[in-house]
């Protein structure tokens, strides 16, 4: 990189970023008891002796986060250790009732991985981003402060206390906003692929603490500025923004102080969504001692390899793996490819089963990505809800295919399907859809002709195009006329005349 | 007709044959009582008349032909430091006075399953926490013997309940000696079972590797009883052993206890020579090596490379184990808050103010000390150095009794280093105090089991106790060996003056 100013005076500096990614596990119970993890219930429904960290009550692994944890590892490259063990992180909080959390320290499920990412910067290539580790944990509570009352009262929900986390953490290996969104989108796509995660930042059950800092160009050496960690980030957008923001804050920072990491230590800052800026929460990172040892309730987590080997054969296709399939068995473009595999494995499976159906991938995936998506965007649903099934879109666009259907008369018989469901035949009697047969099509040109013999004329004249003014009169006296075919028998008859 | 309230397996008899009823035993176990308690001060709770109500039930349902559990009508005291649902649980820590626990410890549990009478709750040292029971928020106990003596500790008022007749059983618990040193200045005998033989469930912990559940009452017979009803494995506690209970009935019968021809049992020679070892207590041990070498077991010295890092090793970890169990008392959730004064709330804020104020009262001196004991060994840059050592030694000292066990079978020393001390001598001097579990740390440390026998008297009349133990599940072991040594000796049988 040089190191000359730009247009702008400023040196060339670039953006260094480190996720850590807090991923809810999909399991029925919490981590350590059988309480539900299901989100939203009144404050305080979901809790027992050992959430609450009643006196005496002990904690039992879940071992179905155990399998969530070692699918998801395997699937982000990560060595599975033959052992793993359970530790203590102690702090006083008023949503941590223990007074620990009990995490894993020295000893992750995951250890050492990496994720390919789509490059935002390159249509078609992928960059690796290595992962330092990802390790279970149980989750806090929730604390409410309730400021409306005028109060400084808080008000805590233990029904989250217990809920597994896997914590996955990247290395500083992202260099711009793009990438740490395209990061982020390629985990949830693998999380919720995998069905170990619901990735939902809204509800909590994916969050994201982006660690930042700039590497600045000057006069032959590498500056590097005081890392930040910005937290509070609730979308994709929020943490993109949000780097975007930090990165220009940080520049300016350094130009205005000279600030840089040998000077300042970590700081913490939040995300403000209204003002898109980020605010000072912790000044100095206090230096947490969290006095981690072994937990003495727990035993260590003995992982043999055959149950790592089951659990990777039991994971199957993977999303890139999907994008690449889906070039070479159905002729995808990779942006097409794309688009559908990062909706997800429910839609990879819809387009699998209707693309089967109609025996044409192509014109599949183009009705999925602008008819079957726009209606589920403006209807906001799934497409595991999807009024029309794959196997009707297949069939429908089966008779495209064949040449029985134009699109026009195929997006009618779509429109039909969704709002009163049913098979394509019934929607097509419905809207009273016939094929059109040789004899009865032979009579509609020889009556145009006769009826038009301006258009004749055109035609003889060297005008093959002017039959196009027939088709709309056909359509009026036939609606179910085929285009295509009307065409080439009108101008077979005129070149008979 | 005098109720033998200092035998569960004659109780057992006399109600199944109706000779008495368990109305019968309960107002014994009231009046008995009424005459002690305001000496011995043994219990922290005793819900009298819900006693006798869960008598006339027994009574009832034995009336009425129904099922009743092995241990129907048989009086009972559980150490306040079980999870009760019906009886609070103090932990005998202000932290906890009003606490009452929604839920039954597993040993709680099982003893209601097999209908023993709750007599209550026993008095202890703070989150069990020392030698002597003076460490309790909630006063005293004095020794059934001597009653300017302290009973020991942790288990103090559970080993006092026993020996001043009020109960035949008792639950307690020992994370470095707390049944078995009690049990010793109280004249009965106290078992501590392998870890993980008995749930920890309901257990409030005070060091989690070390903390193991067990019984205590006059003889090894009743030990035996009690300990078939608090072991097995628990689902709900993962630290539980999935291992068969071994029939302890059975290892105290007379088919199985006629004498112990090919027992070896090694003699813990750095024991017995210690310089802090009392003569009394000393000769106890010489002479139970008689009794059981004529019994026809072959005693011979073992050795013990590191018995001079075993209080060090368990002052490591405890604290450590402890300074992290008890941070949940916080005054945020249960338990005892303190209204934090305003000068404290403005300095450090209100959460702040109130954690550190709630701790400061909640707590006594003992506990305090440990946590920060705790705290400083966990932290960074000594971790290292304090705890991360203490699991190598302990390490070793588990190796050392592995040793030992592949030459004997059993083994033999002190449970003490004299008999029960007076109430007071030892409570401002806590390396003392911690020094009274010198020989019984080694048990909690490599997770064995031990059990603790009356063995003599001294001069004063104040009991004298020896300790075997076993290697791991070698709960049958002791009590079979233990049975063979009561039977050829009356310690166990001689009864305080009250």
């Amino acid at each position: 990189m040089s190191d000359r100013r730009d247009a702008d005076g400023r040196y060339p500096f670039k953006t260094v970023i480190g996720l850590e990614v807090h991923a809810q596990l999909r399991t029925a119970s919490k981590l350590f008891c059988r309480c539900s993890t299901q989100f939203g219930s009144a404050p305080n429904t979901q809790v027992c002796p050992v959430c609450l960290g009643l006196p005496g009550a002990l904690p039992v692994m879940n071992e179905h986060a155990i399998e969530l944890a070692i699918t998801t590892g395997l699937a982000l490259n990560c060595d599975i250790p033959s052992v793993t063990k359970w530790d203590r992180k102690q702090y006083f909080y008023p949503d941590l009732p223990k007074g620990y959390q009990i995490s894993q320290f020295d000893m992750p499920i995951c250890a050492e991985g990496y994720l390919d990412i789509p490059d935002p910067a390159d249509e078609g290539e992928t960059r690796r981003i290595g992962l330092f580790r990802a390790h279970l944990e149980e989750d806090a509570g929730k604390s409410m402060h309730d400021e409306a009352a005028g109060r400084d009262h808080s008000r805590i929900d233990l029904n989250r206390c217990g809920t597994p986390l896997l914590e996955i953490v990247s290395k500083p290996e992202m260099f711009s906003a793009a990438e740490a969104r395209s990061y982020l989108t390629e985990l949830k796509l693998l999380l919720t692929h995998l069905g170990v995660s619901d990735c939902e930042m809204q509800e909590g059950s994916l969050r994201v603490d982006a660690n930042v800092n700039l590497h600045i160009e000057k006069d032959g050496k590498r500056i590097a500025t005081p890392i930040v960690e910005v937290k509070n980030m609730n979308s994709f957008r929020a943490v993109e923004r949000a780097i975007q923001y930090e990165a220009e804050r940080q520049y300016q920072e350094w130009e205005d102080t000279g600030n840089t990491i040998e000077t300042v230590s970590k700081r913490t800052f939040g995300w403000n969504d209204a003002t898109e800026e980020t605010f000072v929460q912790r000044e100095k990172e206090e230096s947490a001692d969290y006095r981690y040892f072994p937990d003495p309730d727990l035993v260590p987590v003995h992982l043999p390899k055959e149950r790592i080997e089951a659990a990777r054969e039991a994971m199957g296709e993977l999303p890139a793996a999907t994008r690449e399939r889906f070039q070479t068995q159905y002729e995808l473009k990779a942006y097409d490819a794309d688009v559908i595999v990062n909706q997800g494995p429910a839609m990879v499976t819809y387009f699998e089963t209707a693309a089967t159906a109609s025996k044409d991938p192509k014109r599949t995936s183009s009705w999925i990505q602008q008819d079957v998506m726009r209606t589920l965007k403006e209807r906001q649903e799934e497409i595991g809800a999807f009024p029309v099934s794959a196997e009707t879109l297949g069939q429908l666009l089966g008779e495209v295919r064949a040449g029985r259907l134009d699109n026009n008369r195929a997006r009618d018989v779509f429109q039909h399907l969704l709002t009163h469901g049913g098979s394509v035949e019934q929607a097509t009697a419905a809207l009273g859809i016939e094929a059109v047969d040789d004899s009865e099509l032979d009579a509609l040109c020889d009556e145009l002709l006769a009826e038009n013999p301006q258009v004749v004329q055109h035609v003889q004249g060297g005008k093959p195009q002017a039959v196009g003014a027939l088709i709309g009169k056909a359509k009026q006296k036939n609606p179910n006329i085929n285009p295509g075919q009307l065409r080439e028998t009108l101008l077979a008859k005129i070149a008979a005349m | 007709m005098t109720i033998p309230l200092d035998s569960a397996v004659t109780l057992q008899s006399l109600l199944a044959s109706g000779e008495l009823s368990a109305v019968d035993v309960a107002r014994s176990v009231l009046e008995r009582a009424a005459a002690t308690e305001s000496t011995v001060a043994a219990f922290t709770y005793r819900p009298d008349e819900r006693l006798l109500e869960q008598a006339e039930a027994i009574d009832r349902r034995r009336r009425e032909g129904q099922p009743l559990g092995p241990l129907a009508g048989i009086p009972v005291a559980v150490k306040d430091v079980l999870c009760t649902t019906d009886m609070p649980t103090t932990c005998s820590s202000r932290m906890l006075e009003n606490f009452r626990s929604p839920y039954d410890a597993t040993v709680v549990a099982q003893l209601r399953a097999a209908d023993a009478l709750l007599v209550g709750k026993t008095n202890m040292d703070e989150f069990a926490m020392g030698a002597s029971t003076e460490n309790s928020a909630f006063g005293l106990t004095r020794n059934p013997w001597a009653s300017t003596c302290t009973p020991g500790g942790s288990s103090g008022g559970a080993a006092a309940a026993v020996a001043a007749s009020v109960v035949p059983l008792s639950v307690g618990s020992d994370t470095g000696g707390s049944i078995r040193q009690p049990a010793a200045f109280c004249g009965v005998t106290g078992l501590k079972p392998t870890y993980g033989r008995v749930s920890r469930y309901g257990l409030v912990a005070f060091a989690s590797s070390l903390d193991q559940v067990g019984p205590l009452a006059w003889d090894v017979a009743d030990n035996a009883l009690l300990l078939s009803h608090l072991a097995g494995f628990d689902p709900r506690d993962s630290t539980s052993l999935d291992a068969p209970v071994e029939d302890y009935l059975a290892a105290v019968s007379p088919a199985a206890t006629a004498d112990l021809k090919g027992l070896r049992i090694g003699l813990i020679r750095e024991h017995v020579d210690h310089q802090r070892l009392a003569a009394p207590a000393r000769q106890a041990v010489l002479d139970a090596v008689g009794v059981l070498t004529a019994a026809g077991a072959e005693v011979v010295d073992v050795h013990f490379d590191q018995t001079k890092y075993w209080v060090p090793t368990y002052y490591i970890i405890a604290p450590c184990e402890a300074s992290s169990n008890l941070s949940r008392y916080d005054g945020a959730h249960y338990g005892f808050r303190a209204q934090p004064a305003a000068e404290a709330a403005q300095q450090h804020g209100p959460l702040t103010a109130t954690y550190c104020q709630s701790r400061d009262q909640g707590f006594g001196a003992e506990v305090k000390r440990r946590i920060m004991l705790g705290t400083y060994s966990l932290s960074e840059g000594y971790a290292d150095r304090y705890y991360a050592k203490a699991l190598q030694v302990r390490r070793l000292i588990r190796d050392d009794y592995d040793a030992a066990f592949g030459k004997v079978d059993l083994l033999l020393g002190p449970v003490t280093p004299g008999p029960a001390f007076p109430l007071g001598e030892k409570v401002d001097d806590p390396l003392e105090m911690y020094l009274c579990d010198q020989f019984t740390v080694g048990a909690n440390l490599a997770g064995i089991p031990a059990i603790s026998l009356p063995a003599g008297h001294d001069e004063n009349n104040l009991p004298l106790g020896v300790q075997l133990q076993a290697p791991p599940l070698g709960e049958a072991a002791l009590l079979r060996a233990g049975t063979v040594f009561q039977n050829a000796t009356d310690h166990h049988r001689r009864r305080p003056q009250l």
